[in-house]
């Protein structure tokens, strides 16, 4: 129902704002003192909530480091929970800030939907789990396959595309919760459950049984993640740009939340980083301190992975997301 | 008095403005005028705020193609198949789930709605329960109910229930042969086309001689041994013109055959069950309407009980029961998009669900859903308040 009601938010913002190009979002934000971030509705690693409502992962971390440079305080942020059909609409409509929420940046996404995708903080791929009894070991015997996939995803596009150009027959099981795919999967509706491998490892932890399935080495897609906000709010789009930098840059020099007390003065990157020399976060139009502030509080992009998606029960390894630097594909432009 | 006669009436001294005629229209006309500017400007305002925006309009997206796939498709459908022809599958499978969730939910709800009168204490007591256990649970609980009561319990592909030849039952289905029809079929298509016209003739032969002379005629039994005697001679003298394609286990699944999703049964006996409870307290509210009187008379005149409910009670009872049961027939409609909530891919779920959100041109795909449902509805509408007239109590 939410859909509906972003749905007609969006209509009736079209039709009766005299101007709705949503320029200022920084203004509105510390006009309201926090910033309204969307994510998913539970994908651990990602964007996850535990039993007393606090949320956490590297999708919340993007949101966080926003709130850090901003107010200098991590913890302004509130969440909105959406499902990947709602989560474009409630960006448009304004009713969120920005979009952190494990979302594929594609061609469509970047040019007709007023949208703007502000960098990757995960690069991903499609990939497939199976239960480990079918004997199926690489996605090639998936012919005649029942998949199970959540609606309004890239997911469902890929799968489609893989399975035709491979000339193998399958039924799609869309369902619009990740959770209903989960559990459609898990009483054995659908052979195959696929999405992005990062979700696959994250979900498998909520089956029944998670030691009786397995992924497929196969990846079928590119699946850059990123942050998304809305076009034609270029200072919103710089602040969320850099948010992102500053963490990725932080790691590469080595600076982390433990160590940046210690850190300051001496080299004249660090001193730049740290908001000690230039006037960076004043062109941002936030405070000096401002990557200080998210490294301190939220931690440079190396910490925020081990502490969410390096430990158990995810295990996931940086991969291709290890910093350039160290043979991976993470890069950010220099703070200079 | 002559001479006024032959002026016509006197000149009217109202002025224009204080007449009620003029006046009306000239409301009518400003009312007109600030509906259609305020329309044209919501247009207008809208288009620009898009353009603004920078999120793409049109409707041109319905010719692209779309690229996913649709598991339940009755038209010719494939990933290389247009928008507009996902819209198409959506649709078709939205009346379907509404024609076959109707004809059942009627069915169920007359069947419950004359047991709640039943003498029989236990009878009457279970339609009670079912009335009331099913229409106090919100819909959306029971359609997840019935989804996990489905799958849960059935066994996967490989150990298939299979209680007759060709029939496979488990958690991706109901399996079963589908028929081909052969050289010489036509003529049992003709056969039964033969039996309907004479089934058709022989009420109204039957009719005129019931008028005429008093006597009936057991119209039901011959009708019935018409439509099926007919076409089964044709068969017998054709000699059984159809082959079965039987559903194999290949692979994972099931391949060939006729096959009905998990989803559709969830849905459709959802939905079924869920309005039969309102149609059920229609019906007996309706049927309660008729004075006792009526079925005393029917009763006086030694017409017995099954005649006097179809005589005298139903005909009576029906002018109260079927404009509220056109609204629980539209509520069913409208309903029937829940679907999207397990993976039934009707008009919501495929058209506002995934096609919205590969092309993200929410207003026109919101509109055309909008358009959609209003044209179902009032065709539903339109077609109860026909039938609705024409059971009306026509007074002499």
């Amino acid at each position: 129902m939410k859909k509906i009601t972003s749905t007609v938010m969006l209509a009736s913002t079209l039709a009766f704002a005299a101007s709705s190009t949503f320029a200022a979002t920084l203004d509105d934000v510390q006009g309201k003192g926090f910033i309204q971030c969307g994510v998913s509705q539970g994908l651990p690693g990602f964007s996850n909530f535990d039993d007393k409502g606090n949320w956490s992962g590297v999708d919340v971390d993007i949101c966080r480091a926003m709130a850090a440079a901003i107010f200098g305080d991590s913890e302004a942020v509130k969440y909105t929970p959406l499902s990947s059909k709602e989560r474009f609409t409630a960006l448009q409509s304004g009713e969120i800030d920005v979009l952190s929420r494990n979302t594929t940046w594609t061609a469509t996404r970047d040019t007709a939907l007023g949208l703007n995708f502000a960098g990757v903080n995960y690069y991903d791929g499609q990939g497939f789990m199976v239960r480990k009894d079918l004997g199926v070991n690489n996605a090639s015997e998936l012919s005649g396959a029942a998949v199970c996939t959540q609606t309004g995803t890239t997911t469902e596009l890929n799968v489609a595309d893989y399975f035709r150009s491979n000339g193998m027959d399958y039924t799609v099981v869309a369902f619009e919760k990740s959770d209903e795919v989960v559990a459609a999967y898990d009483s054995g509706r659908c052979d195959v459950y696929t999405t992005d491998q990062s979700g696959l490892y994250a979900q498998r932890i909520k089956l029944k049984d998670g030691s009786a399935h397995k992924v497929l080495p196969d990846v079928i897609s590119k699946e850059p993640l990123g942050p998304v906000v809305r076009q034609g709010d270029d200072q919103w789009f710089n602040i969320t740009k850099w948010a992102l930098y500053c963490m990725v840059n932080a790691e590469e020099m080595g600076i982390t939340s433990a160590n940046i007390k210690s850190k300051s003065g001496g080299d004249p990157g660090v001193k730049r980083l740290l908001g000690e020399e230039g006037s960076f976060g004043e062109n941002l139009g936030v405070s000096p301190t401002w990557c200080a502030n998210i490294v301190s509080q939220v931690g440079n992009y190396g910490e925020s992975f081990a502490r969410n998606l390096s430990v158990d029960p995810l295990n996931i390894s940086r991969g291709v997301n290890a910093l350039w630097s160290n043979g991976g594909i993470q890069y950010a432009p220099p703070i200079r | 008095m002559n001479k006024e006669e032959s002026a016509g009436p006197p000149p009217s001294t109202t002025k224009p403005w204080n007449d009620p005629a003029v006046r009306s229209i000239f409301f009518q006309a400003v009312l007109l005028v600030t509906v259609v500017t305020f329309g044209m400007y919501i247009f207008g305002n809208t288009a620009a705020n898009l353009e603004k925006q920078g999120i793409a309009t049109g409707f041109g997206f319905l010719d692209t193609t779309a690229g996913f796939g649709i598991i339940t498709h009755l038209i010719e459908y494939n990933e290389s198949s247009s928008y507009g022809r996902a819209f198409f599958v959506g649709l078709i499978n939205t009346l379907l789930m509404a024609f076959t969730g109707i004809v059942a939910a009627t069915i169920i709800g007359v069947v419950i709605g004359i047991s709640r009168l039943s003498k029989n204490w236990l009878v009457s007591r279970l339609a009670m329960v079912y009335v009331e256990t099913f229409r106090n649970i919100p819909l959306l609980l029971q359609i997840f109910f019935w989804y996990a009561a489905i799958l849960r319990p059935l066994p996967s592909p490989k150990n298939s229930i299979n209680p007759i030849d060709g029939l496979f039952l488990n958690n991706r289905g109901l399996y079963l042969p589908s028929s081909i029809p052969e050289d010489g079929f036509t003529l049992v298509i003709i056969a039964l086309v033969i039996a309907i016209v004479g089934v058709v003739i022989m009420t109204k032969w039957a009719h005129k001689r019931q008028d005429a002379t008093g006597q009936q005629f057991h119209t039901f039994y011959a009708s019935l041994g018409l439509i099926i005697g007919l076409p089964f001679l044709a068969m017998v003298v054709t000699g059984f013109p159809l082959s079965w394609e039987m559903p194999v286990l290949k692979g994972f699944n099931f391949v060939g055959g006729t096959s009905i999703t998990p989803e559709f049964i969830a849905l459709w006996v959802s939905l079924s069950i869920y309005t039969a409870s309102f149609i059920a307290e229609i019906v007996r509210a309706g049927i309660q309407a008729v004075d006792h009187g009526q079925s005393e008379a029917a009763h006086a005149l030694g017409v017995k009980s099954a005649p006097t409910l179809r005589l005298v009670i139903l005909p009576q009872a029906l002018r109260v029961i079927i404009p509220p049961l056109a609204s629980q027939y539209l509520n069913l409609t409208k309903n029937s998009s829940l679907a999207t909530a397990i993976a039934y891919p009707d008009l919501v779920s495929v058209f506002t669900g995934t096609v919205l959100n590969q092309t993200g041109q929410a207003v026109e795909i919101i509109s055309i859903t909008m358009a959609v449902y209003l044209s179902i509805s009032l065709g539903i509408s339109m077609f109860m308040n026909w039938y609705n007239a024409k059971m009306a109590l026509v007074e002499r």
